[in-house]
């Protein structure tokens, strides 16, 4: 092979290899993208049910209802409007009333969001960023600053 | 005191960084010796100052000194004296002071053993590496300062966020830093050998040895991090894509990739080009990391208590290093001269294909990190890119690499013989085939991808051994030879059988993940529950104290068929200093797998919720990478790699010759 055969070739690899990982890439992009919304979003934006998302905002106080040995419903709050959360398993070691916390799950067409996993922050000075962004949009500012 | 002591080492570390950039750098350029020597004393001074610096912040956080505010906020008197140090890196502007530390400890290495290298390379590469650690030190001085004082002083202290009170803290952050900061020294000689335009098989020999330790550390930091999370986080997973983990991937990948180019380097003068532009990009994503974990970009328990200034000051510095080192490449890479010719079927052509899977991963792992926080910048959506993602890129991008791996590893240099290596490969190929049919076949359920994984990692353990059998072999040795023979085999190649063997063990334990068994139920005294083959019985429920914590701990024996088989005492431990509770997991390592129970607080009738995990060969995930770093470093002890010593290679050209 000639000294230009061997680039050729060496470029087509790169190209092949490069090529299929961008493929691979976009594919995996258009199921796997979960979208974040605020309660206030989710009512506003007239999020369709089904699909995957996480919401996040405060548990609000008062809401924590235990329907089962490991099953729950609580509300999620960012002092706009709030949002009824079911949830079957075991809460993070800082699940709190009061406290910041992020659900991933489905929404259901009744209007309750069916959480399947629930992240909770990690320590007293830490709250998940998007949870304080959605409360300073509502003009919440204080929780956010710990 | 000495803390006072400690800033004031620190301010003469900078000077002498910002000496050790600017001297040798000049004496380089006129060729004087005298100058260019400066570079040398200047790094084994910063080295000594930085390392006071750091044992003045030990002591401080060693004896409790709460006016020291960094002590006051990020410990507690009564932590076991392990924690008190391993604070010492628990919190930002110490963590930010390890860094620089190891950053020093490098740039001594290198001035004491560089002897034998041409002296302007050493000389540049000196200077870029006194730029870097001058920026960092610069950093820390001029936003987070360790050594603040803090009056009053309290008579207590804040505590160590409980998570991190923990052995892994004392392993993980320095192995890691290691890793991270290592690979600046390979940065450092690439933009040395770019200031020269000129670069050649000693420079990859010179470099290597450092590449090796940087990745040994980086592979061993990831995997001491992994199972860190694995047994602190209460859920048994031990990999989430978080971005926090992604940014130690990316360095590791370009990393990989780099060393395996690095060796056509050595070896057959090619892939010049490309070598320099791995070796940039290893590093610059190390200071990716660094950015995306200590600015405050992200949140997670890697993120410190965060301050704007910080994250711009280091972005500062990621884009000084990454665009000026990319700008260097770009008008001075064209002046390399080409190396050897190689046929596209060949240990050269298979390393080039392993070197473009790796960085495609690498590119998938940075698309899938950044693109959330791009997009939220840009639209102000905000997205998650989970783990399907990263799994179907990156994943199926280096199972395809374990695939090919075997073949590269057996094809000779310069022209290989594709049909000869596929029929030595048969037997494995054939045991990884059977595997996969065996697994589909006999067990079901579990996610599609574990059978193949599975077979794969039989395919490049057996293929590895294939190999080494053969190189034993080769021409048909008789028995008592073999010994000898496989003793004159180059160390290298030792290390690159082990540290491949390592992947196929480390594979192992991911497939056999997709075969455990998860059970999620509540506990009662007397009512034993199945989990994976083991019976697991709650026995009672007690409270203890610790130094700095109250526990809640439930008793539980497991058993085999009746038989008592071990005992497991999960825990739920409450700090009172910080009003935190974590949870400790209870975990037994049974046949390499591990039965990992984790508690919530327990219900007014004593019955605890618990998650209940048996995961089959689980640990092979963590002794693959041990294995794999164990491979590095046999390479490492390779004669020819040997700091500075490219004459003493002789010994080892007979070994050469049979590789």
């Amino acid at each position: 092979m000639t000294r230009k055969g061997r680039r050729l070739a060496m470029i087509a690899a790169a190209l092949c290899v490069v090529g299929a990982g961008a493929a691979l890439a976009l594919y995996a992009l258009g199921d796997n993208i979960v979208f974040f919304y605020s309660p206030s979003e989710l009512v506003a934006k007239n999020v369709a049910p089904g699909a995957r998302l996480r919401i996040g905002g405060l548990v609000e106080p008062g809401s924590v209802n235990k329907t089962g040995d490991d099953k729950m419903d609580f509300s999620i709050t960012d002092g706009g409007k709030d949002i009824k959360v079911s949830y079957q398993g075991q809460t993070p070691d800082l699940f709190r009333e009061g406290q910041g916390v992020v659900a991933e799950g489905v929404l259901e067409s009744s209007g309750q969001f069916h959480a399947e996993t629930i992240l909770a922050k990690h320590d007293e000075r830490y709250m998940p960023r998007e949870v304080v962004d959605s409360l300073k949009k509502q003009g919440r500012w204080q929780e956010g600053q710990k | 005191m000495i803390v006072e002591g400690g800033h004031f080492a620190m301010i003469l570390a900078l000077a002498l960084a910002i000496v050790q950039s600017v001297v040798p750098f000049w004496g380089a350029r006129r060729n004087d010796l005298a100058l260019m020597g400066v570079g040398v004393s200047a790094a084994v001074g910063q080295f000594a100052f930085v390392a006071l610096a750091f044992a003045a912040l030990a002591a401080a956080h060693m004896t409790s000194d709460f006016s020291v505010l960094n002590v006051a906020e990020n410990s507690h008197s009564a932590m076991p004296m392990i924690y008190k140090f391993s604070g010492v890196w628990g919190n930002h502007e110490g963590s930010m002071l390890l860094w620089s530390l190891i950053l020093a400890t490098f740039g001594a290495l290198v001035a004491v053993t560089g002897r034998a290298l041409p002296a302007r390379l050493r000389a540049d590469a000196l200077s870029v590496q006194g730029l870097i650690g001058a920026a960092f030190l610069a950093f820390i001085l001029a936003t987070s300062n360790p050594f603040e004082r803090l009056v009053p002083s309290p008579f207590e202290g804040r505590d160590l966020n409980p998570i991190l009170q923990d052995l892994g803290l004392a392993i993980h952050p320095p192995l890691l830093y290691l890793g991270y900061v290592g690979f600046s020294i390979v940065f450092s000689f690439a933009a040395a050998a770019l200031i020269e335009g000129r670069i050649d098989a000693a420079w990859a020999r010179f470099v290597r040895p450092f590449a090796l330790i940087a990745w040994c550390f980086l592979t061993l930091g990831i995997a001491m991090g992994s199972y860190w999370a694995y047994y602190t986080l209460g859920w048994g997973g031990f990999w989430f894509w978080d971005p926090v983990e992604n940014a130690s991937l990316m360095p590791w990948l370009a990393g990989t990739a780099f060393l395996h180019s690095v060796a056509v380097m050595e070896k057959r003068d090619a892939l010049k080009v490309w070598t320099i532009f791995l070796a940039i990009l290893a590093f610059s994503f190390s200071l990716l990391g660094t950015f995306l974990v200590r600015s405050g970009v992200l949140t997670s328990v890697h993120a410190f208590a965060s301050d704007p200034r910080r994250g711009v000051f280091i972005l500062g510095i990621l884009a000084f290093f990454i665009a000026g080192s990319l700008a260097l490449f770009a008008w001075r890479a064209p002046m390399l001269k080409q190396g050897g010719l190689f046929a596209p079927i060949s240990r050269e052509g298979a390393l080039v294909l392993n070197n473009l899977l790796l960085t495609t991963a690498c590119a998938s792992v940075f698309f899938g990190t950044l693109y959330p926080l791009a997009l939220e910048q840009v639209t102000g959506a905000k997205i998650t890119v989970g783990a399907p993602f990263f799994n179907m890129t990156c994943g199926v991008l280096l199972l395809t690499l374990t695939f090919l791996t075997p073949f590269g590893f057996s094809l000779a240099w310069k022209r290989g013989d594709l049909l000869g290596v596929a029929q030595r490969l048969a037997f494995a190929l054939l045991a990884g085939l059977i595997v996969v049919v065996m697994l589909i076949a006999f067990v079901h359920g579990g996610p599609v991808l574990a059978p193949i994984a599975a077979g794969l990692a039989i395919f490049i353990m057996l293929g590895t051994l294939s190999e080494v059998f053969s190189r034993v072999r080769r021409g048909g040795a008789k028995l008592s030879a073999l010994f000898s023979r496989a003793r004159g085999l180059p160390l290298s190649f030792w290390g690159g059988a082990v540290a491949h063997f390592g992947v196929g063990v480390l594979l192992l334990g991911l497939a056999a993940t997709g075969f455990g068994q998860e059970v999620i139920a509540t506990l009662h005294v007397g009512s034993p529950l199945h989990v994976g083959p083991y019976e697991v019985a709650l026995d009672s429920v007690n409270t203890r104290g610790g130094p700095n914590y109250q526990e809640t701990v439930a008793h539980i024996t497991v058993r085999e068929n009746g038989a008592l088989v071990t005992t497991i005492e999960p825990a739920r431990r409450q700090f009172a200093a910080r009003q935190m509770a974590t949870t400790q997991a209870g975990i037994a390592t049974l046949n390499l797998g591990q039965l990992y129970i984790s508690i919530a607080d327990p219900t007014p009738d004593g019955s605890i919720p618990a998650r209940m995990y048996w995961k089959p060969l689980v640990t092979l995930i963590w002794l693959g990478a041990i294995c794999m770093a164990l491979g590095g470093a046999v390479s490492l002890t390779d004669r020819r790699l040997r700091f500075g010593a490219p004459s003493r290679a002789r010994a080892g050209a007979a070994a050469m010759v049979a590789s």
